[in-house]
């Protein structure tokens, strides 16, 4: 552990578990309810992590790689190892999610002003923190599913705040149990990798993957199951329905889990273990980013519920990543997960901004009913709120695609890599793959600008309240300021392409076993598809802000007539594609039924066998102890009954008189006289 | 005239000794049970003191009488004592009434 980087790695990862440690236990009898403790822990971790950056931009090497390694359980032949693994990428992760961390720490202190539990929702904070920071550094499987679970652990917390909320405890539970049931898919995979290559170390595994001791259906069927538990965390479709649900927790939570932490585990693990995933793993990876894509954001288009927009906008980011990663841009997938951070986490918090000013204008007017999240009540906010206006247009601009924003390049580097292997894999799918991902796209920049503009343009929904909201403090401005810059500026220069390179399988062999190498594709059709994709992507990007201009804005159209007649669309998107009634249906009545048929097995056959048994060991008891009465203790009593009549019988003899005891001896001996004399 | 020989003794010390078991098994009276003891001692003396006379020619038997009459002196002081403490406690030296052990 001489190396400094990789001490002070650690130390970034262990500074916000002290502080969690000292805020679950005294944080309440601190100053301030010690909301300072892990808001400064986590940005001394930022600080150590941008030197860490600093180094590494200016020592500027794509391999560089250094891990440290420790024996942990040895049973027998099994050993299992751990250890942590900085690479470029690991760097990239903590200046990241160390970021959006501290951001959201400092925006929770104005944010969760006056909370019931202030001091244990910053400690939560700082155990999310440390989840996500030790999934980002470990270097095997095994660590990154206790991580995996730890986070998932903190999220449950979060989520479940405010747990007097029915709806807050029930979103928690649902995050937790539907990310679960991913992860056990994942574990499904990672015990398929110890059942072949005995080892859960990555680059042992990828080691044995590329010398072939593991490939073919069981490798695509392991890569597929790992890729569960990203489906779960990483809210892809089919598991996507947890986390517009956790929406209930605290904003700030929300955009530390849409941003940072919860949901980019899942990119980052796909990432982390890209070259594990075969060809086919990775269609299937693919596809399941694209609908998930598709299927969130137009789902989006409908809702009124600012945070469900922003929920229903990152499942779709994240599907894009997902598709990206299987369509093998892997830097373009990683670059996106960045550059979503940013400016996911700005919207969030800037509709907390919002949310908080809404929700101070509704505790003016003594006004406890109306629900502060429904952009139905809000409009005409940008003159209030300069500030929060400013930063979400930029992170809407960033979102949307629209050119010279972070989140342009990322996106174009997405839809790049989807055209690049559409035209040069044959396969039709990559082809829809790549068709829906452009839709998407316009889809994307409809539904942001239709945000912005039902939030802070137009007339306000209710005069009285506009004149009541106000800016948030420095406190909330801050951050969102900050993440602004990033949203605009995180793109520029190709810093991020030169730091993190692909991985290529073929490096990892151990044997000097010549692959071929697979022929990339032309550097001019990727010329091609970068330019085309560029254009198309600024194409679909323009035609969604227009539409989404002519509606909201102009009001060229109107969407209430537009959702009228096409009621049956309509209601099929509002109600979020009948999902969370199409798992009541079939998920949720077949967990009804099948406790039902167990609690009647319990009741019947269980139960039942339980009282047989009962009932015979009762009559088998009865036998016994009739036995016992009857014969054991008859033997005993005859035994007892002879003895004792010998014994009253001989009794007679002992007169106490001496003299009758000498009359008896000298009998005895006249008698063995007579004998003596008979017998010799 | 017969001289005196050793059965002739030995037929005295076991007239004597019966006269003694009769007198221990028959009489009431501890004090008369006590004596046909002393009989019983005194007939096996006489048979010490006889044997002593006409096998051995030493004095070990002449020896073994005198120690008998010493012990036997002792035990009748404690036998007496019991007597005497028998008759303390049930006012009598009837032996047929001492018969606490009775089973």
């Amino acid at each position: 552990m001489d190396n400094p980087i990789l001490t002070q790695a650690l130390i970034v990862l262990l500074l916000p578990l002290a502080a969690f440690v000292i805020q679950i236990f005294v944080g309440k009898r601190l100053p301030r309810q010690g909301d300072w403790l892990p808001t400064s822990a986590i940005f001394i971790g930022l600080i150590l992590a941008i030197t860490l950056f600093g180094r590494m931009l200016a020592n500027y090497d794509p391999a560089f790689k250094i891990s440290h390694r420790f024996d942990w359980i040895n049973i027998g032949s099994l050993q299992i190892s751990f250890g942590i693994l900085i690479d470029n990428l690991t760097v990239i992760m903590l200046v990241v999610v160390t970021l959006v961390s501290a951001l959201v720490h400092l925006f929770s202190i104005g944010y969760m002003h006056g909370d019931v539990r202030y001091s244990r929702y910053f400690a939560y904070l700082a155990i999310f923190s440390f989840s996500m920071l030790g999934l980002v550094l470990v270097d095997n499987f095994f660590g990154i599913y206790i991580f995996w679970e730890l986070v998932g652990l903190s999220s449950y917390l979060l989520i479940g705040h405010w747990y007097e909320k029915k709806s807050a405890s029930d979103a928690a539970i649902k995050a937790f149990i539907t990310t679960r049931i991913g992860d056990i898919g994942m574990l499904i995979g990672i015990m398929i990798i110890l059942a072949t290559l005995g080892t859960f170390g990555f680059d042992e595994v990828f080691a044995g993957v590329a010398d072939g001791k593991l490939s073919g259906g069981l490798l695509t069927f392991a890569g597929i199951m790992i890729f569960f538990g990203a489906i779960g965390k990483s809210a892809q479709f089919p598991l996507h329905v947890w986390l517009p649900d956790a929406m209930e927790g605290p904003t700030p939570v929300s955009a530390l889990i849409h941003a940072a932490t919860m949901v980019a585990a899942g990119v980052y693990l796909v990432g982390r273990t890209f070259v594990f995933y075969s060809a086919d793993a990775l269609l299937f990876i693919g596809v399941i980013g694209t609908i998930t894509a598709f299927i969130a954001a137009t789902i989006a288009i409908t809702q009124m519920d600012i945070k469900k927009v922003l929920a229903y906008s990152t499942i779709s980011q994240l599907g894009y990543m997902v598709a990206a990663l299987g369509v093998g841009g892997y830097m373009a997938g990683l670059f996106h997960l960045m550059t979503h951070a940013f400016f996911k986490a700005l919207l969030f918090l800037g509709s907390g901004s919002v949310i908080h000013a809404m929700h101070h204008a509704y505790h003016e007017l003594h006004d406890h009913h109306s629900d502060p999240q429904d952009m139905r009540n809000m409009g005409g906010l940008r003159t209030k709120m300069p500030i929060t206006f400013a930063t979400m247009l930029a992170a809407t601009c960033a979102i949307s695609g629209v050119p010279f924003f972070a989140g342009f390049f990322s996106k174009d580097a997405i839809l790049a890599a989807a055209l690049e292997k559409a035209l040069t894999s044959h396969n039709p799918i990559h082809m829809v793959i790549f068709g829906t991902l452009l839709l998407c796209a316009g889809i994307t920049a409809f539904y942001m600008f239709r945000l912005v503009y039902l939030t802070f343009f137009g007339e306000p929904a209710k005069k009285e309240v506009h004149h009541h909201a106000q800016e948030s403090p420095t406190v909330m401005t801050v951050p969102l300021i900050v993440l602004g810059v990033l949203a605009v500026a995180g793109g520029y220069g190709h810093w991020f392409e030169d730091l993190v390179t692909k991985p290529d399988l073929a490096a990892y062999a151990t044997t000097a076993l010549v692959s071929p190498a697979v022929p990339e594709a032309g550097h001019e059709a990727a010329h091609t598809a970068h330019t085309m994709a560029m254009w198309l992507s600024i194409f679909a990007a323009g035609l969604g802000i227009l539409i989404s201009t002519a509606f909201y804005y102009w009001k060229k159209f109107s969407a209430e007539a537009m959702a009228e007649r096409f009621k049956p669309v309509y209601n099929f998107l509002w109600n979020k594609w009948y999902f969370d009634e199409l798992y009541a249906k079939t998920v949720l009545a077949g967990t009804h039924l099948f406790s039902r048929i167990s609690g009647w097995f319990d009741l019947k056959v269980i139960d039942g066998l339980v009282n047989g048994v009962a009932k015979i060991t009762v009559l088998g008891s009865r036998l016994s102890g009739w036995n016992d009465n009857k014969i054991v203790d008859g033997l005993v009593n005859l035994t007892a009954n002879v003895v004792g009549w010998f014994g009253a019988t001989l009794r007679e003899v002992q007169t106490g008189r001496v003299q009758n005891y000498i009359l008896m001896a000298l009998g005895a001996v006249v008698l063995l006289y007579v004998l003596q004399l008979a017998f010799a | 005239m017969m001289p005196v020989g050793l059965t002739h003794f030995l037929v005295l010390g076991a007239i004597l000794f019966c006269l003694g078991l009769l007198a221990v098994i028959t009489k009431r009276n501890a004090v008369t049970v006590l004596m046909g003891v002393e009989l019983i001692i005194n007939a096996a003396n006489i048979n010490f003191i006889a044997f002593a006379r006409y096998l051995d020619k030493d004095l070990d038997g002449q020896m073994f009488g005198v120690f008998v009459i010493v012990i036997a002196a002792a035990s009748a002081a404690v036998a007496l004592a019991i007597v005497l403490n028998i008759y303390q406690r049930m006012r009598s030296v009837n032996l047929d009434e001492a018969d606490s052990l009775a089973g």
